[in-house]
């Protein structure tokens, strides 16, 4: 069970570690495109990571057979088939409507 | 093996209050679209940390239904800002 606990608790970690990298390109990065470019890829990988985990932690601490694990792998496949999707849809009508990219010497916006 | 669960959660809805900061600051609609997008990303994982952390696994049905309305919701945001409006 020592086994089991570290390898969740180790899943865990990383997925957390994913998910404030792309907080913190969210919140730090200094233009639309590329705050989308952190935090489409970094929230996808470690919510993965943490559901993965979670995964693990039911099929050793809950007996008996249920439909729960289909269920979270099943939010795994549709968040990451749907997460890019939502950032490549909204990143294309941020372009068509003349948003430009940022260069180097501009300002922060 | 609960109590991690917990630190888990605590540090989920950090990460959503540093989403939150560029949702009220963040110049322009498609700045804050996308990070309510985000804040809707991880809620899902903040419903099924809850749903062991309580130690009832049976309603993640509700992650489920929040992950599909996010989705459309951002869609369909994403097409009225390109258009200018839904039914084209």
């Amino acid at each position: 069970m020592v086994l089991i606990d570290g390898i969740v608790i180790i899943l865990l970690a990383i997925g957390i570690f994913f998910m404030f990298v792309g907080a913190v390109g969210l919140l730090r990065l200094p233009d639309f495109y590329t705050r989308l470019h952190a935090t489409g890829k970094c929230d996808t990988l470690g919510e993965g990571l943490i559901i993965l985990g979670l995964i693990i932690y039911h099929f050793f601490y809950y007996s008996g057979i249920s439909l729960i694990p289909v269920k979270l792998l099943f939010l795994i496949i549709f968040i990451f088939i749907a997460n890019p999707t939502a950032t490549h849809a909204i990143v294309k009508a941020a372009y068509l409507t003349g948003l430009t990219p940022w260069r180097l010497g501009e300002e922060r916006r | 093996m609960i109590i991690i669960f917990l630190v888990t959660g605590l540090l989920i809805v950090l990460t959503i209050l540093l989403s939150l900061c560029r949702a009220v600051v963040g110049p322009g609609v498609f700045n804050r679209v996308a990070a309510v997008n985000v804040i809707g990303t991880k809620t899902i994982v903040l419903l099924i940390i809850m749903g062991y952390y309580f130690e009832r696994p049976l309603f993640f049905d509700i992650p489920l239904l929040y992950a599909m309305i996010n989705f459309i919701g951002t869609l369909a945001f994403a097409k009225y800002l390109e258009r200018g409006e839904l039914w084209s």
